[in-house]
């Protein structure tokens, strides 16, 4: 019973969403006022959703039966590394051991989930997304993996979100420590990938292939993805809060920090062009992997 | 109106069809994204894929070769989808009406709910034909 209160309600569904919605306004906010537009109001994202929720659901004759599957394994799952992230985040005593694997697995399966549905659409240029996005999962995963592995040596083998906040609390934020830092940096370029966020939104390019990976939904299901998104958005900087700026995790404080990564997220947006796919990976492969890789080394010295 | 059709009045997401315009309506539509008009304000978008359309904005002369392609367009919209016809040349042939190549008028062939006249239509037009329409369908004059 109260899983499922903390699953739908809080920190969970609902909430998530809710944030996930908001955040994703102050991102179309934030890029207007950068183009010097005055952008949507508040309540655009949540318009939208209403407004597809009650559009046609197209099924393309040929799609197999994940078309409408996909979405909402994705919403699911997603929602579940939510849930689990914000626990810990409010209530760090809450987390159990091995949590952090779990969440680094769940965030994986949205982009798989885009990938199985736009394979199944049938759709040409949706198989172009398709592609792109798994070389993309391909390149960011291992950077972030070894990002990740930096927190965990760090901490001294904590694989559990609590004990990990527990560190921070005692010690200082990993940020603020050479490998901790190296280590942000490489997660946060592996979230805007993540995050589909340009310079790394190959596989929804519009102007290319014209949404990509979720050009043959419609009506709910793209509503789902939609939401999926915006999710997304609400648990990357959390996420990267937890890892590496969790000294003092007061709301007011975890608001600052949590505002200050999206809007870092959303001025890196605005003001690179889209990498190409090979451009991308070459990107993740190289440069990033070398920084996570060195904070890695820096931390098992004990940096 | 339920809440449905509100939320659409104020997300309305336009797919972009030219059907052989000379490209001068198609500039202007741009422009009505632009700072000093920016319809995203209103939860107007321009999106890549028919499918996620509420409105087609279709400008141009229809040819031959067009015609069945945009009927197919419009059959992969998902309703309710309101037709928009940009400029002279897609409400009434304009200066083509008398070429081989270019067949009937497009309320013709689909059913048009808006029409916005002009060689090019400035952008204030299209604002001000969305107003109409949007109100139109909120039911006060
Ligand atoms: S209406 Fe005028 S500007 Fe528009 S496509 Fe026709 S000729 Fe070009």
């Amino acid at each position: 019973m109260k899983a499922l209160f903390y699953y739908l309600i809080f920190p969970g569904f609902l909430f998530s969403a809710v944030a996930g919605l908001l955040s994703s306004w102050v991102e179309r906010k934030v890029t207007a006022r950068i183009q010097w537009r005055v952008g949507p109001p508040w309540y655009q994202n949540f318009l939208d959703l209403i407004k597809l929720s009650g559009k046609e659901t197209i099924i393309p004759k040929q799609a197999r039966a994940t078309f409408l599957l996909a979405p909402y394994l994705g919403l699911f799952s997603l929602v579940l590394a939510a849930t689990i992230l914000g626990l810990a985040l409010f209530t760090p005593q809450q987390s159990f051991t091995g949590d952090l694997i779990v969440v680094v697995y769940l965030l994986v399966i949205p982009a798989i989930c885009a990938i199985i549905g736009a394979s199944s659409s049938r759709n040409p240029l949706a198989s172009v997304g398709a592609a792109r996005e798994m070389k993309l999962v391909l390149g960011y995963e291992l950077p972030f993996v070894l990002s990740i592995a930096t927190v965990i040596v760090k901490t001294h083998g904590g694989i559990r979100l609590g004990d990990i906040l527990a560190f921070q609390m005692n010690f200082n934020s990993l940020f603020f420590s050479f490998s901790g830092a190296l280590a942000f940096i490489a997660a946060l370029l592996c979230c805007q990938a993540k995050l589909g966020l340009a310079p790394f939104e190959v596989a929804e390019a519009e102007q290319e292939i014209m949404a990509g990976t979720v050009i043959e939904y419609s009506g709910s299901a793209l509503a789902a993805f939609k939401l999926t998104k915006a999710i997304l958005l609400y648990t990357m900087p959390v996420l990267l809060i937890l890892f590496f700026l969790g000294k003092d995790i007061s709301p007011i404080f975890s608001l600052a920090k949590y505002i200050i990564i999206l809007v870092v997220f959303i001025l890196i947006k605005n003001t690179n062009p889209r990498l190409r796919i090979d451009q991308a990976v070459r990107f993740f492969w190289g440069p990033v992997t070398a920084i996570a890789g060195l904070a890695l080394i820096l931390a098992l010295l004990g940096l | 109106m339920d809440l449905k059709t509100k939320a659409l009045l104020k997300s309305i997401w336009v797919f972009h069809v030219s059907c052989g315009s000379c490209n001068n309506c198609d500039i202007e539509i741009l422009d009505c994204l632009t700072p000093r008009f920016d319809l995203e304000r209103f939860g107007i978008q321009l999106v890549g894929s028919v499918r996620h359309a509420d409105a087609l904005l279709i400008t141009g002369a229809m040819n031959r070769k067009s015609v069945p392609r945009m009927k197919k367009i419009y059959a992969q919209a998902p309703k309710p989808c309101v037709v928009i016809a940009v400029g002279q040349c897609a409400l009434s042939r304009h200066m083509f009406r008398y070429s081989y190549n270019v067949c009937e008028p497009l309320d013709k062939i689909l059913p048009v709910d808006l029409y916005i006249p002009g060689c090019p239509p400035r952008p204030e037009a299209m604002i001000d034909g969305i107003v109409k329409l949007v109100n139109k369908v909120r039911g006060n004059k």
